[in-house]
Protein backbone atom coordinates (compact mmCIF):
# COMPACT_ATOMS: atom_id res chain seq x y z
CA UNK A 1 0.00 0.00 0.00
CA UNK A 2 1.14 3.53 -0.79
CA UNK A 3 -0.57 6.27 1.23
CA UNK A 4 -1.54 9.85 0.36
CA UNK A 5 1.99 11.02 1.20
CA UNK A 6 3.49 8.50 -1.25
CA UNK A 7 4.87 6.35 1.60
CA UNK A 8 4.94 2.57 1.05
CA UNK A 9 3.79 0.17 3.76
CA UNK A 10 3.35 -3.59 4.03
CA UNK A 11 -0.05 -4.56 5.39
CA UNK A 12 -0.80 -7.81 3.61
CA UNK A 13 1.39 -10.30 1.79
CA UNK A 14 -0.68 -9.46 -1.30
CA UNK A 15 0.78 -5.93 -1.23
CA UNK A 16 3.87 -7.62 -2.65
CA UNK A 17 4.00 -8.93 -6.20
CA UNK A 18 5.58 -12.32 -6.89
CA UNK A 19 8.55 -10.44 -8.31
CA UNK A 20 8.92 -8.33 -5.17
CA UNK A 21 8.79 -11.47 -3.00
CA UNK A 22 11.47 -13.06 -5.18
CA UNK A 23 13.60 -9.93 -4.74
CA UNK A 24 13.15 -10.00 -0.95
CA UNK A 25 14.06 -13.70 -0.86
CA UNK A 26 17.16 -12.97 -2.95
CA UNK A 27 18.15 -10.11 -0.65
CA UNK A 28 17.66 -12.36 2.40
CA UNK A 29 19.81 -15.08 0.83
CA UNK A 30 22.47 -12.45 0.11
CA UNK A 31 22.31 -11.24 3.73
CA UNK A 32 22.76 -14.83 4.96
CA UNK A 33 25.84 -15.21 2.76
CA UNK A 34 27.30 -11.72 3.42
CA UNK A 35 26.11 -10.46 6.81
CA UNK A 36 29.02 -8.04 7.25
CA UNK A 37 28.18 -6.08 4.13
CA UNK A 38 24.79 -5.19 5.65
CA UNK A 39 26.03 -4.32 9.15
CA UNK A 40 25.91 -0.53 8.62
CA UNK A 41 23.16 -0.20 6.02
CA UNK A 42 20.67 1.37 8.45
CA UNK A 43 23.13 3.42 10.46
CA UNK A 44 21.34 6.48 11.84
CA UNK A 45 17.88 5.02 11.18
CA UNK A 46 15.34 4.15 13.88
CA UNK A 47 12.72 1.42 13.92
CA UNK A 48 9.70 1.98 16.20
CA UNK A 49 8.18 -1.27 17.42
CA UNK A 50 4.60 -0.48 18.46
CA UNK A 51 3.30 -3.66 20.05
CA UNK A 52 -0.21 -3.23 21.45
CA UNK A 53 -0.35 -6.91 22.41
CA UNK A 54 2.30 -9.30 23.71
CA UNK A 55 4.81 -10.89 21.37
CA UNK A 56 8.23 -12.33 21.91
CA UNK A 57 9.31 -13.65 18.58
CA UNK A 58 8.07 -11.03 16.20
CA UNK A 59 9.12 -8.01 18.24
CA UNK A 60 12.57 -9.37 19.05
CA UNK A 61 13.00 -10.50 15.46
CA UNK A 62 12.30 -6.97 14.22
CA UNK A 63 14.63 -5.52 16.83
CA UNK A 64 17.41 -8.01 16.03
CA UNK A 65 16.92 -7.30 12.32
CA UNK A 66 17.30 -3.55 12.80
CA UNK A 67 20.34 -3.91 15.09
CA UNK A 68 22.03 -6.22 12.59
CA UNK A 69 21.52 -3.54 9.95
CA UNK A 70 23.27 -1.02 12.21
CA UNK A 71 20.08 0.86 13.13
CA UNK A 72 18.41 1.64 16.44
CA UNK A 73 15.10 0.66 17.99
CA UNK A 74 12.51 2.54 20.07
CA UNK A 75 9.02 1.47 21.05
CA UNK A 76 6.76 -0.28 23.52
CA UNK A 77 5.74 -3.87 24.04
CA UNK A 78 2.24 -3.57 25.49
CA UNK A 79 -0.66 -1.15 25.12
CA UNK A 80 -0.62 -0.29 28.83
CA UNK A 81 2.76 1.37 28.49
CA UNK A 82 1.67 3.58 25.59
CA UNK A 83 -0.72 6.51 25.21
CA UNK A 84 -3.30 4.05 23.90
CA UNK A 85 -4.06 3.46 27.58
CA UNK A 86 -5.06 7.14 27.75
CA UNK A 87 -7.33 6.71 24.76
CA UNK A 88 -5.05 7.97 21.98
CA UNK A 89 -6.18 6.88 18.53
CA UNK A 90 -4.05 4.73 16.26
CA UNK A 91 -4.00 7.57 13.72
CA UNK A 92 -2.58 10.04 16.26
CA UNK A 93 -0.05 7.48 17.51
CA UNK A 94 1.16 6.96 13.93
CA UNK A 95 1.48 10.70 13.29
CA UNK A 96 3.40 11.14 16.54
CA UNK A 97 5.79 8.25 15.98
CA UNK A 98 6.47 9.55 12.47
CA UNK A 99 8.24 12.48 14.18
CA UNK A 100 10.62 10.17 16.04
CA UNK A 101 11.38 7.17 13.83
CA UNK A 102 12.07 6.18 10.23
CA UNK A 103 9.91 3.05 10.06
CA UNK A 104 7.19 1.43 12.20
CA UNK A 105 6.50 -2.23 12.96
CA UNK A 106 3.04 -2.48 14.53
CA UNK A 107 1.18 -5.31 16.20
CA UNK A 108 -2.38 -4.63 17.32
CA UNK A 109 -5.22 -6.87 18.50
CA UNK A 110 -7.73 -5.07 16.26
CA UNK A 111 -7.96 -6.02 12.60
CA UNK A 112 -7.02 -3.17 10.29
CA UNK A 113 -5.20 -1.08 12.92
CA UNK A 114 -1.91 -1.10 10.95
CA UNK A 115 -3.84 0.12 7.90
CA UNK A 116 -5.11 3.08 9.90
CA UNK A 117 -1.52 3.74 10.97
CA UNK A 118 -0.25 3.43 7.38
CA UNK A 119 -2.90 5.86 6.13
CA UNK A 120 -1.74 8.51 8.60
CA UNK A 121 2.01 7.97 9.02
CA UNK A 122 4.67 9.80 7.05
CA UNK A 123 7.03 6.82 7.42
CA UNK A 124 6.55 3.19 6.27
CA UNK A 125 4.44 0.90 8.44
CA UNK A 126 4.93 -2.85 8.61
CA UNK A 127 2.00 -4.92 9.84
CA UNK A 128 3.48 -7.18 12.51
CA UNK A 129 0.11 -8.91 13.05
CA UNK A 130 -3.39 -7.44 13.37
CA UNK A 131 -5.69 -9.74 15.30
CA UNK A 132 -6.69 -12.79 13.28
CA UNK A 133 -6.33 -10.86 10.04
CA UNK A 134 -2.84 -10.57 8.51
CA UNK A 135 0.75 -11.26 9.50
CA UNK A 136 2.77 -10.71 6.34
CA UNK A 137 6.27 -10.88 7.83
CA UNK A 138 5.53 -14.33 9.26
CA UNK A 139 4.59 -15.34 5.74
CA UNK A 140 7.85 -13.90 4.45
CA UNK A 141 9.65 -16.10 7.00
CA UNK A 142 7.58 -19.08 5.83
CA UNK A 143 8.40 -18.34 2.21
CA UNK A 144 12.15 -18.08 2.75
CA UNK A 145 12.01 -21.37 4.68
CA UNK A 146 10.13 -23.07 1.86
CA UNK A 147 12.62 -21.69 -0.68
CA UNK A 148 15.64 -22.80 1.34
CA UNK A 149 14.20 -26.24 2.15
CA UNK A 150 12.56 -27.06 -1.17
CA UNK A 151 14.52 -24.89 -3.59
CA UNK A 152 11.29 -23.73 -5.24
CA UNK A 153 7.81 -22.33 -4.63
CA UNK A 154 5.93 -24.22 -7.34
CA UNK A 155 4.49 -27.75 -7.56
CA UNK A 156 4.13 -28.35 -3.83
CA UNK A 157 1.40 -30.01 -1.77
CA UNK A 158 0.99 -27.89 1.35
CA UNK A 159 -0.91 -29.19 4.36
CA UNK A 160 -2.08 -26.61 6.88
CA UNK A 161 -3.30 -28.00 10.16
CA UNK A 162 -5.01 -26.69 13.29
CA UNK A 163 -6.79 -23.38 13.67
CA UNK A 164 -7.53 -22.36 10.11
CA UNK A 165 -10.32 -20.00 11.14
CA UNK A 166 -8.46 -17.46 13.26
CA UNK A 167 -4.96 -18.44 12.11
CA UNK A 168 -3.81 -15.32 10.27
CA UNK A 169 -0.53 -16.94 9.25
CA UNK A 170 -2.49 -19.63 7.43
CA UNK A 171 -4.55 -17.11 5.48
CA UNK A 172 -1.46 -15.16 4.44
CA UNK A 173 0.44 -18.33 3.49
CA UNK A 174 -2.46 -19.51 1.32
CA UNK A 175 -2.64 -16.07 -0.32
CA UNK A 176 1.07 -16.06 -1.05
CA UNK A 177 1.51 -19.66 -2.22
CA UNK A 178 -1.68 -19.61 -4.33
CA UNK A 179 0.18 -17.46 -6.83
CA UNK A 180 2.65 -20.20 -7.77
CA UNK A 181 2.00 -22.86 -10.39
CA UNK A 182 1.06 -26.36 -9.36
CA UNK A 183 0.54 -25.60 -5.66
CA UNK A 184 -2.31 -27.40 -3.90
CA UNK A 185 -3.53 -27.31 -0.31
CA UNK A 186 -4.81 -29.85 2.19
CA UNK A 187 -6.74 -27.96 4.88
CA UNK A 188 -6.78 -30.04 8.07
CA UNK A 189 -8.90 -28.73 10.96
CA UNK A 190 -11.82 -29.48 13.25
CA UNK A 191 -15.18 -28.46 11.78
CA UNK A 192 -15.37 -25.39 14.03
CA UNK A 193 -12.00 -24.05 12.92
CA UNK A 194 -12.24 -24.41 9.12
CA UNK A 195 -10.99 -21.58 6.92
CA UNK A 196 -13.36 -18.60 6.66
CA UNK A 197 -15.60 -18.35 3.59
CA UNK A 198 -13.62 -15.53 2.06
CA UNK A 199 -10.44 -17.60 2.03
CA UNK A 200 -12.25 -20.66 0.61
CA UNK A 201 -14.06 -18.57 -2.03
CA UNK A 202 -10.85 -16.84 -3.09
CA UNK A 203 -9.24 -20.25 -3.65
CA UNK A 204 -12.22 -21.44 -5.68
CA UNK A 205 -12.22 -18.30 -7.81
CA UNK A 206 -8.52 -18.75 -8.58
CA UNK A 207 -9.01 -22.48 -9.30
CA UNK A 208 -6.50 -23.45 -6.63
CA UNK A 209 -6.84 -27.19 -5.87
CA UNK A 210 -7.65 -27.84 -2.22
CA UNK A 211 -9.32 -30.43 -0.02
CA UNK A 212 -10.71 -29.96 3.48
CA UNK A 213 -10.37 -32.80 5.97
CA UNK A 214 -10.29 -33.54 9.67
CA UNK A 215 -7.84 -36.44 9.20
CA UNK A 216 -4.18 -35.42 9.68
CA UNK A 217 -2.74 -38.94 9.45
CA UNK A 218 -4.70 -39.71 6.30
CA UNK A 219 -3.36 -36.61 4.59
CA UNK A 220 0.24 -37.07 5.76
CA UNK A 221 1.71 -39.21 2.90
CA UNK A 222 0.70 -36.67 0.24
CA UNK A 223 2.35 -33.65 1.82
CA UNK A 224 5.56 -31.83 0.83
CA UNK A 225 5.05 -29.27 3.58
CA UNK A 226 3.08 -29.55 6.81
CA UNK A 227 2.28 -26.18 8.36
CA UNK A 228 1.12 -26.73 11.94
CA UNK A 229 -0.64 -23.99 13.92
CA UNK A 230 -1.62 -23.38 17.50
CA UNK A 231 -5.22 -22.99 18.61
CA UNK A 232 -4.97 -19.46 20.01
CA UNK A 233 -6.69 -18.81 23.33
CA UNK A 234 -6.73 -15.05 22.70
CA UNK A 235 -8.93 -15.41 19.60
CA UNK A 236 -11.82 -17.03 21.49
CA UNK A 237 -14.57 -15.11 23.22
CA UNK A 238 -15.60 -18.32 24.97
CA UNK A 239 -13.09 -20.22 27.13
CA UNK A 240 -15.11 -23.45 26.87
CA UNK A 241 -14.75 -23.50 23.09
CA UNK A 242 -11.01 -22.99 23.42
CA UNK A 243 -10.60 -25.84 25.90
CA UNK A 244 -12.66 -28.17 23.74
CA UNK A 245 -10.63 -27.47 20.59
CA UNK A 246 -7.10 -26.79 21.79
CA UNK A 247 -5.82 -30.37 21.58
CA UNK A 248 -7.46 -31.26 18.28
CA UNK A 249 -4.15 -32.05 16.57
CA UNK A 250 -0.89 -33.07 18.20
CA UNK A 251 1.95 -34.02 15.89
CA UNK A 252 3.91 -36.90 17.39
CA UNK A 253 6.81 -38.93 16.01
CA UNK A 254 4.59 -41.91 15.11
CA UNK A 255 2.38 -39.68 12.96
CA UNK A 256 5.42 -38.87 10.83
CA UNK A 257 6.00 -42.58 10.07
CA UNK A 258 4.00 -42.45 6.86
CA UNK A 259 5.19 -38.96 5.85
CA UNK A 260 7.59 -38.28 3.00
CA UNK A 261 11.28 -38.37 3.97
CA UNK A 262 11.70 -34.86 2.60
CA UNK A 263 8.62 -33.42 4.30
CA UNK A 264 9.20 -30.01 5.87
CA UNK A 265 7.31 -29.34 9.10
CA UNK A 266 6.74 -25.62 9.68
CA UNK A 267 5.07 -23.80 12.57
CA UNK A 268 4.83 -20.05 13.13
CA UNK A 269 5.47 -20.61 16.87
CA UNK A 270 4.92 -20.33 19.76
CA UNK A 271 3.74 -23.90 20.09
CA UNK A 272 1.88 -25.14 23.12
CA UNK A 273 1.65 -28.88 22.67
CA UNK A 274 0.64 -29.33 19.04
CA UNK A 275 4.14 -30.53 18.07
CA UNK A 276 5.84 -33.01 20.36
CA UNK A 277 9.32 -31.88 21.40
CA UNK A 278 10.50 -35.35 20.35
CA UNK A 279 10.18 -34.17 16.76
CA UNK A 280 12.53 -31.21 17.23
CA UNK A 281 15.59 -33.29 16.33
CA UNK A 282 13.94 -34.86 13.27
CA UNK A 283 15.58 -33.38 10.15
CA UNK A 284 12.09 -32.64 8.83
CA UNK A 285 11.44 -30.16 11.65
CA UNK A 286 12.05 -26.68 10.22
CA UNK A 287 10.28 -24.42 12.71
CA UNK A 288 13.35 -23.07 14.47
CA UNK A 289 15.05 -22.43 11.12
CA UNK A 290 11.87 -20.53 10.28
CA UNK A 291 12.48 -18.20 13.26
CA UNK A 292 15.96 -17.38 12.00
CA UNK A 293 14.71 -16.93 8.45
CA UNK A 294 12.13 -14.48 9.78
CA UNK A 295 14.90 -12.18 10.95
CA UNK A 296 16.61 -12.24 7.55
CA UNK A 297 13.38 -11.50 5.72
CA UNK A 298 12.59 -8.62 8.09
CA UNK A 299 16.06 -7.24 7.38
CA UNK A 300 15.37 -7.46 3.65
CA UNK A 301 11.97 -5.81 4.11
CA UNK A 302 13.32 -2.93 6.21
CA UNK A 303 15.95 -2.27 3.53
CA UNK A 304 13.30 -2.29 0.81
CA UNK A 305 10.85 0.02 2.60
CA UNK A 306 13.57 2.45 3.67
CA UNK A 307 15.05 2.38 0.18
CA UNK A 308 18.59 1.95 1.48
CA UNK B 1 -54.60 8.16 -4.80
CA UNK B 2 -52.94 11.30 -6.15
CA UNK B 3 -49.74 12.95 -5.03
CA UNK B 4 -49.19 16.41 -6.51
CA UNK B 5 -46.40 16.82 -9.05
CA UNK B 6 -43.39 18.72 -7.82
CA UNK B 7 -42.03 21.90 -9.43
CA UNK B 8 -38.43 21.82 -8.27
CA UNK B 9 -37.00 18.71 -6.68
CA UNK B 10 -36.21 15.07 -7.17
CA UNK B 11 -38.19 11.91 -7.92
CA UNK B 12 -36.66 8.56 -7.06
CA UNK B 13 -38.62 6.08 -9.13
CA UNK B 14 -38.52 2.32 -9.76
CA UNK B 15 -37.58 1.54 -6.18
CA UNK B 16 -37.96 -2.17 -5.52
CA UNK B 17 -41.22 -2.58 -3.57
CA UNK B 18 -40.43 -2.62 0.15
CA UNK B 19 -37.12 -0.74 -0.09
CA UNK B 20 -38.59 2.77 -0.01
CA UNK B 21 -38.51 3.04 3.78
CA UNK B 22 -34.87 1.90 3.96
CA UNK B 23 -33.83 4.44 1.32
CA UNK B 24 -35.83 7.15 3.13
CA UNK B 25 -33.96 6.32 6.34
CA UNK B 26 -30.46 5.99 4.83
CA UNK B 27 -30.79 9.28 2.91
CA UNK B 28 -31.95 11.01 6.09
CA UNK B 29 -35.04 12.35 4.32
CA UNK B 30 -36.90 12.58 7.62
CA UNK B 31 -34.57 15.41 8.62
CA UNK B 32 -35.40 17.65 5.65
CA UNK B 33 -37.65 20.66 6.17
CA UNK B 34 -39.30 20.28 2.77
CA UNK B 35 -42.18 18.03 1.76
CA UNK B 36 -41.20 14.41 1.09
CA UNK B 37 -43.66 11.82 -0.20
CA UNK B 38 -42.96 8.12 0.16
CA UNK B 39 -45.30 6.05 -1.92
CA UNK B 40 -45.21 2.30 -1.34
CA UNK B 41 -46.61 -0.51 -3.47
CA UNK B 42 -47.46 1.72 -6.41
CA UNK B 43 -48.62 -0.01 -9.59
CA UNK B 44 -45.88 -0.48 -12.17
CA UNK B 45 -46.14 -1.97 -15.64
CA UNK B 46 -42.52 -3.12 -15.57
CA UNK B 47 -42.15 -4.10 -11.94
CA UNK B 48 -45.66 -5.03 -10.86
CA UNK B 49 -45.22 -3.08 -7.63
CA UNK B 50 -42.72 -0.38 -6.82
CA UNK B 51 -41.98 2.36 -4.30
CA UNK B 52 -41.48 6.03 -5.23
CA UNK B 53 -40.02 8.94 -3.29
CA UNK B 54 -40.72 12.55 -4.21
CA UNK B 55 -38.67 15.33 -2.63
CA UNK B 56 -39.99 18.85 -3.01
CA UNK B 57 -36.58 20.57 -2.98
CA UNK B 58 -33.42 20.39 -5.15
CA UNK B 59 -31.22 18.65 -2.57
CA UNK B 60 -27.90 16.83 -3.09
CA UNK B 61 -28.55 13.09 -3.04
CA UNK B 62 -26.05 10.47 -1.89
CA UNK B 63 -26.14 8.36 -5.02
CA UNK B 64 -23.76 5.81 -3.42
CA UNK B 65 -26.53 4.91 -0.99
CA UNK B 66 -29.05 4.48 -3.80
CA UNK B 67 -26.64 2.49 -5.96
CA UNK B 68 -25.86 0.19 -3.05
CA UNK B 69 -29.37 -0.36 -1.70
CA UNK B 70 -31.24 -0.52 -4.99
CA UNK B 71 -29.15 -0.06 -8.15
CA UNK B 72 -32.23 -0.27 -10.42
CA UNK B 73 -33.74 3.03 -9.30
CA UNK B 74 -34.13 6.07 -11.54
CA UNK B 75 -33.46 9.55 -10.21
CA UNK B 76 -35.21 12.39 -12.05
CA UNK B 77 -34.26 16.01 -11.47
CA UNK B 78 -37.27 18.28 -11.82
CA UNK B 79 -36.90 21.98 -12.57
CA UNK B 80 -39.86 24.32 -13.21
CA UNK B 81 -42.10 21.28 -13.46
CA UNK B 82 -39.98 19.66 -16.22
CA UNK B 83 -37.69 16.64 -16.00
CA UNK B 84 -34.28 18.05 -16.90
CA UNK B 85 -32.16 15.01 -16.07
CA UNK B 86 -32.67 11.26 -15.53
CA UNK B 87 -29.99 9.23 -13.84
CA UNK B 88 -29.60 5.47 -13.63
CA UNK B 89 -27.71 4.22 -10.62
CA UNK B 90 -24.76 1.84 -10.66
CA UNK B 91 -23.08 -0.09 -7.85
CA UNK B 92 -20.61 2.33 -6.23
CA UNK B 93 -16.97 1.22 -6.03
CA UNK B 94 -16.79 2.39 -2.45
CA UNK B 95 -19.27 2.96 0.39
CA UNK B 96 -18.17 5.63 2.82
CA UNK B 97 -20.19 6.08 5.99
CA UNK B 98 -23.18 4.19 4.57
CA UNK B 99 -23.00 0.92 6.48
CA UNK B 100 -21.11 -0.06 9.61
CA UNK B 101 -18.66 -2.92 10.01
CA UNK B 102 -20.13 -5.45 12.41
CA UNK B 103 -16.90 -7.35 13.11
CA UNK B 104 -16.18 -6.84 16.83
CA UNK B 105 -12.48 -7.42 16.11
CA UNK B 106 -12.30 -4.61 13.52
CA UNK B 107 -10.45 -1.43 14.46
CA UNK B 108 -13.62 0.53 13.63
CA UNK B 109 -15.29 -1.12 16.65
CA UNK B 110 -13.05 0.80 19.06
CA UNK B 111 -11.98 3.92 17.15
CA UNK B 112 -15.20 5.89 16.99
CA UNK B 113 -13.79 8.65 14.73
CA UNK B 114 -12.96 6.25 11.89
CA UNK B 115 -15.23 6.37 8.86
CA UNK B 116 -16.58 2.94 7.97
CA UNK B 117 -15.47 2.30 4.38
CA UNK B 118 -16.34 -0.71 2.25
CA UNK B 119 -14.92 -1.59 -1.17
CA UNK B 120 -16.79 -3.42 -3.93
CA UNK B 121 -14.83 -6.65 -4.40
CA UNK B 122 -17.27 -8.68 -6.48
CA UNK B 123 -19.76 -6.72 -8.61
CA UNK B 124 -21.54 -9.89 -9.80
CA UNK B 125 -22.37 -10.85 -6.21
CA UNK B 126 -22.69 -7.21 -5.04
CA UNK B 127 -20.12 -8.08 -2.42
CA UNK B 128 -18.54 -5.33 -0.34
CA UNK B 129 -15.76 -5.78 2.21
CA UNK B 130 -14.51 -3.53 4.98
CA UNK B 131 -11.23 -1.94 3.89
CA UNK B 132 -9.78 -2.50 7.37
CA UNK B 133 -10.68 -6.08 8.30
CA UNK B 134 -12.13 -7.42 4.98
CA UNK B 135 -15.35 -8.53 6.63
CA UNK B 136 -18.38 -8.65 4.33
CA UNK B 137 -21.19 -6.10 4.77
Amino acid sequence: MINKYGIPSLLSILDLSVQEIDELVSTAEHIIANPKSYAQRCKGKKLATLFFEPSTRTRLSFEAAMYELGGNVIGFSEANSSSAAKGESVADTAKTISCYADIIAMRHPKEGAPMVAAMNATIPVINAGDGGHNHPTQTLADLLTIKLEKGRFDHLVIGVCGDLKFGRTVHSLIDAMSRYEGVSFVLISPEELKVPDYVRNAMKEKNIPFVETTDLEGAMPTLDILYMTRVQRERFFNEEDYLRLKDSYILTADKLDNAKQNLSVLHPLPRVNEISVAIDDDPRACYFKQVLNGKYMRMALILKLLGV
Amino acid sequence: MNIDSIKNGIVIDHITAGKGMEIHRLLGLGNLDCMVALITSANSEKMGRKDIIKIDAPIELDTDVLGYVDPGVTVSIIRDGETVEKKKMTLPDELEGVVRCRNPRCITSTEQELTHIFKLVNPAKREYRCIYCETKV
